[in-house]
């Protein structure tokens, strides 16, 4: 069998190793050449504008960095909670996590108006501000996250494992806590300015998370050709089921809510009826095609080999898609929906006051986004061709019980 | 003394002659509007701007004339912005024109930065560049901005812009560049040689008198002998942010 | 920051005297140094040598002052230091190679951001301008008291 030989994927597949690279980095330097170009032109060549001021880069940053958080989630199952299955996975998982956050946080820094200023915004904090806090989040994360992948890689650091991943349990959560509140804490727009984005973000990071999680832990198994464990497959599929359920449940209560306050009728029949784009990503991308079609899928009793496709990838690959969805909605239809400065009036301006903004992405906000994209598959190429992700449990070439701790 | 200097002494004797004929002549021609400005309050150009003032405006919306635009060419002007109102472009000062869905009753009124005690922009800056300087003037320092927007999302009047292009020929006094978020500043060149913002002097000088500007915390500027008169709001008074810029009749 | 930024310039400096020192051995006529055109200042506000070291000192303090506090000492501003260095070719400090401030910036590839914002040309008044300066001091004689320096 070819795969013996090729358990570390390192010896391997060359070439079609070497295509996959090829991909990513023109998707990277698709991202930089829009980058080159919006930095010396100004983002007058972007679709962003005085009133959507945050446009498609940040629906994919904001996701991939919600994402990062949530795919160290099968890790901290394993040490924080003890589950020897997901234990086996941490080292993929929190590599994963990384790499996303990397993806995420690179989109972000090249969108910004003066990306030549980075050092500024790591020099300059101001502690009042939720953005600032999420750049501590962010670098620590890399840190506590990069430790605790040498403590789960390095037999001899072994023990510490547990102790930094319970560290990079709470900073995760402290991290996405930080991320939802972005939002959370913008008193000025009726889209946000609630507490729940904060738990509702958390929720979601931990489906889209662990979404991404299974779509590369499958492409792994099938890349080596591999099945994997029946078992383990049943115990992720439920979990994802159950993160895809509360991010729906959140998202339901979160517009019950907003339902119930007059004050936020307008907002609601602006998302859930008339709004156009927003309603229909909200309905057919968020809900339907992130939400209830998963489950059912995941649900659905079905034979053995039609079980594979939708565990392990179409179900995770729609909750993804959903998960973008969803970010579209809450970032550029939070914006789009006009500030109600005078309630009660009709109002008009020349600053497009009081009408619907109107938003369409330029080929430069689609470059940047996937090139956030295109980062993290990379990386996470580059990471399991060079270290050993593969989870070891039905790996039986090397299957080593005896590193159970 | 050398070549060089003689301009700056020259400036200072200047400012030293007036002051000394200013102060004599000031309470004969001052205009009465315009007497809060007087000599007392003035402030050196080395002294810092002080938390015993805090700047701020009334809007009388009912002086405010429908279709109006003194205010915004003024501002335009002084402060070097094009005047386009494309999705792209800066607008410090815009004109809102409300009409009561129940009553049908319209009105027109400038928009602009309303330089809040309890600045969301400011809360939300994660480097500090969105400011509030210490007599209540909000303002963005663009050599700390890194052009992130969150204040954009912040601000719940749509105060500020973002410059989207590169910009040239800035006027000297108001520098702007590509990349930063910008609003309005009060003309905070102008306050700062006692001179009132673009925009209300023009109002004024058309003989509109919609707008007064002055010190809150002074009891007997003009601003608050206005405010003490008649009632007067602050828009989105649900969010306790206790703005510099009111209006009255709305 | 300003540790770092300090080393980065001797740096830059060594550099730069190195480079010169190497070109100097063939050139016997002298090294290459900036072209500046001349501007209408003779004698700056600091000395020569003082204001090469550490004028971006003195305006990055100057610049926190005014945008920060509000304090509008002209000694220092970079108003005043574009209104005196302006070439009397272009009018401006940074328009050609030879304008004052990209002279040397170019010539040491020291990369300045201060224009993206700030205007490299001192200010005109527009007759407008001057017609409202007019008006304002008769409202407010004040005005005038600032007058002579804003209006070169």
């Amino acid at each position: 069998m070819a795969q013996e030989h090729c358990t570390n994927q390192g010896e391997c597949r060359t070439g079609q190793f070497t295509a996959l690279l090829a991909l990513g980095g023109l998707v990277i330097l698709g991202a930089l050449y829009a980058f080159f170009t919006l930095e010396h032109h100004g983002h007058v060549l972007t679709g962003m504008n005085n009133q959507i001021v945050w446009g498609l880069p940040h629906v994919f940053a904001v996701f991939l960095i919600v994402a990062a958080s949530g795919a160290l989630n099968v890790a901290s199952i394993g040490s924080v909670f003890g589950k020897d299955v997901y234990k086996k996975r941490a080292p993929l998982s929190g590599m994963l996590a990384l790499a996303l956050l990397a993806g995420g946080l690179a989109v972000l820094v090249l969108d910004l108006g003066r990306p030549d200023r980075l050092i500024v915004a790591m020099t300059h904090y101001n502690f009042q501000s939720i953005f600032a806090w999420n750049m501590i989040f962010y670098n620590g994360f890399f840190a506590i996250v990069g430790l605790y992948l040498i403590t789960l890689m390095d037999r001899k650091l072994k023990a510490w494992s547990k102790p930094v991943g319970y560290m990079a349990f709470f900073w995760r959560l402290g991290l996405t806590t930080a991320t939802g509140s972005i939002f959370g804490f913008l008193v000025a727009r009726a889209g946000y300015n609630s507490a729940l984005m904060a738990p509702m973000f958390i929720i979601m990071s931990f489906a889209y998370g662990l979404a991404i999680f299974m779509v590369v832990q499958s492409a792994m198994y099938t890349w080596n050709g591999l099945v994997l464990d029946e078992g383990v497959r049943r115990r992720m599929k439920n979990l994802l089921a159950i993160f895809v359920g509360a991010s729906l449940y959140f998202t339901v209560v979160f517009h019950l809510t907003n339902l119930y306050f007059a004050k936020q009728w307008d907002f609601e029949r602006f998302i859930l009826l008339d709004g156009g784009i927003y309603t229909q990503v909200f309905w057919i991308g968020q809900v339907l095609l992130g939400g209830i079609v998963p489950l059912i899928l995941l649900f659905m009793p079905r034979t053995k080999d039609a079980q594979k496709i939708c565990f392990c990838f179409l179900a995770p690959l729609l909750v993804i898609l959903g998960g973008l969805a969803q970010m579209y909605v809450t970032i550029i239809g939070g914006q789009a929906f006009p500030m109600q400065m005078f309630p009660g009036h009709e109002v008009t301006s020349t600053f497009f006051d009081g009408v619907v903004a109107q938003y369409s992405p330029t080929m430069y906000e689609w470059l940047l986004g996937m090139g956030g994209v295109g980062i993290t598959f990379v990386l996470t190429v580059v990471a399991v061709r060079a270290f050993k992700f593969m989870p070891q449990d039905d790996f039986h070439v090397l299957q080593m019980r005896r590193s159970t701790d | 003394m050398n070549e060089h200097d003689k301009p700056n002494s020259v400036e200072a004797q200047a400012r030293r002659d007036f002051l000394k004929t200013g102060a004599l002549v000031a309470g004969a021609t001052l205009a009465p509007g315009v007497l809060f400005y007087g000599v007392a309050h003035s402030r050196a150009p080395e002294e810092a701007a002080s938390s015993d003032k805090r700047f701020g405006l009334l809007i009388d919306t009912t002086k405010c004339g429908d279709g109006c635009n003194d205010c915004v060419s003024a501002c335009n002007t002084e402060n070097g912005l094009t005047g386009e109102t494309g999705p792209q472009d800066s607008q410090w000062i815009r004109k809102v024109d409300i009409k009561d869905l129940r009553t049908g009753y319209v009105q027109s009124l400038p928009m602009m930065c309303q330089h809040c005690e309890n600045p969301p922009c400011v809360d939300v800056c994660p480097t500090g560049a969105s400011m509030k300087r210490a007599d209540g003037i909000v303002l963005v320092d663009r050599h700390t901005c890194i052009g992130c927007r969150y204040c954009m999302m912040a601000c719940p009047y749509k105060a500020r812009s973002f410059v989207h292009e590169p910009l040239t020929d800035q006027n000297p006094e108001v520098p702007r560049g590509k990349g930063c978020v910008e609003s309005c500043t009060f003309c905070v060149q102008r306050v700062d040689r006692d001179e009132q913002p673009a925009c209300v002097e023009a109002c004024n000088t058309q003989g509109h008198n919609a707008m007064i500007f002055g010190d809150l915390k002074d009891p007997e500027s003009a601003l608050n002998k206005a405010l003490k008169a008649a009632s007067s709001i602050e828009v989105r008074a649900d969010l306790a942010l206790n703005t510099g810029v009111r209006y009255q009749g709305i | 920051m300003a540790r770092l930024a300090k080393w980065l310039r001797l740096a830059a400096l060594m550099f730069a005297v190195a480079f010169s020192a190497i070109a100097s051995i063939p050139a016997v006529a002298g090294v290459d140094l900036p072209k500046i055109e001349k501007g209408k200042g003779d004698k700056c506000v600091e000395d020569t040598q003082y204001m090469r070291r550490n004028h971006m000192d003195l305006l990055k303090h100057h610049r926190d002052d005014t945008m920060r506090k509000g304090i509008r000492t002209t000694k220092h501003s970079l108003k005043k230091c574009v209104e005196c260095h302006a070439s009397e070719k272009s009018g401006s400090v940074a328009a050609s190679k030879e304008d004052f401030c990209a002279a040397c910036h170019s010539y040491a590839s020291v990369k300045l951001d201060c224009w993206d914002c700030h205007a490299t040309k001192p200010g005109k008044k527009s007759p407008t301008q001057l017609g409202q300066g007019g008006v304002q001091m008769q409202s407010s004689p004040l005005i005038a008291a600032t007058q002579p320096g804003e209006s070169k």
